[in-house]
């Protein structure tokens, strides 16, 4: 199991790697898009079909809306950096992964979680709430006020995203 | 319908006629995320954007005119924002009848469809909220280059 979710990691990358380089547009979501769908199968893989329902649906989405809003228009911007401006960013890469090198140690080994809260919710799901499906009962029971938040989120962004893309204003509709 | 099918707008014959034998199924696949979402994977969230890709389904088909004289952004955002007002007034029941966010409705019997109390009502107010907050922003989108184009 650990062999094929390393595999699917390793197949992931290249296909951001190729998302991020390759010249063109199409290409470039089509690649996008094979991250996406690698990465549902990885929640499918590590059984948790919730997030990867969410995964898939929005995925699909956002590539319409990729596909809609970039390479219709058509609109290539492209600067290639030369190598030494890139040497900064290659020596904290290293940085950040000698730190995170040593920090994987502490961490607990795989199918093992540290926190023992997720047993309370395993446990007394059925009991304190009556839903079967313990992940709905967290988001819209335990954890309401935190959806309540997430809700108020999506409501700002809409609001600017229809307020910026609105063409015609209010007082040119009575003139 | 015959009539708007002669027109250009859109995709090819074949495509059309596949999204008017499916659209109906992609929508109750949704509504059955939606209302099931305590009882199996899924929920409001993904409930909603499902029902929302079959919309995108119908412009992506048919074209830009053919949607925009049926479905205009103002009856979106007013869907929209009865999913968040109906969330927010779960909440404040809760709260008139003890606690914010508490579950009023009782747990009922487990495995059947009206149980899980608030899960369900708020499971339905998220698939209004999300579904139609991410149409009126793709109808924007449409919008826009409407008016450029003129």
């Amino acid at each position: 199991m650990e062999g094929i979710i390393t595999l699917l990691i390793f197949l992931m990358i290249i296909a951001a790697i190729i998302s991020l380089e390759i010249k063109d547009l199409l290409s470039s979501v089509v690649s996008l898009g094979a991250v996406g769908l690698i990465l549902t199968l990885l929640f499918l893989l590590l059984q948790a079909p919730d997030v990867a329902i969410v995964q898939f649906v929005v995925e699909i989405l956002s590539l319409v809306i990729l596909i809609r809003a970039t390479v219709v228009r058509d609109e290539t911007i492209y600067n290639k950096k030369s190598f030494f401006l890139r040497l900064p960013i290659i020596f904290f890469v290293f940085v950040f992964l000698t730190i995170v090198g040593f920090s994987f140690k502490d961490l607990p080994s795989f199918g093992k979680p540290k926190y023992k809260l997720a047993e309370y919710y395993v446990n007394n799901t059925i009991k304190d709430t009556g839903a079967v499906d313990v992940v709905s009962a967290i988001i819209l029971n335990y954890r309401a006020y935190d959806t309540l938040g997430e809700v108020v989120v999506l409501f700002t962004a809409i609001l600017g995203a229809v307020l910026i893309l609105r063409k015609i204003g209010k007082s040119n509709e009575k003139e | 319908m015959k009539k708007n099918s002669k027109n250009n707008s859109g995709m090819s014959l074949i495509v059309k006629t596949v999204t008017r034998w499916t659209i109906l199924l992609i929508i109750l696949y949704g509504l059955y995320i939606t209302f099931f979402g305590h009882l199996g994977p899924g929920g409001g969230f993904a409930g909603g954007v499902i029902v929302v890709l079959s919309f995108i389904h119908i412009i992506l088909a048919y074209g830009k005119d053919f949607v925009v004289r049926r479905i205009n952004e103002y009856l979106a955002s007013i869907l929209e924002t009865t999913g968040g007002l109906m969330f927010l007034s779960i909440a404040i029941l809760g709260f008139a009848t003890g606690i914010f966010f508490k579950d009023f409705l009782g747990q009922g019997k487990i495995f059947s469809l009206f149980s899980g109390g608030i899960i369900l009502p708020a499971n339905v107010a998220i698939m209004l909220k999300v579904g139609f907050g991410m149409l009126s922003a793709f109808l924007c989108l449409i919008l826009f280059s409407l008016h450029k184009g003129e």
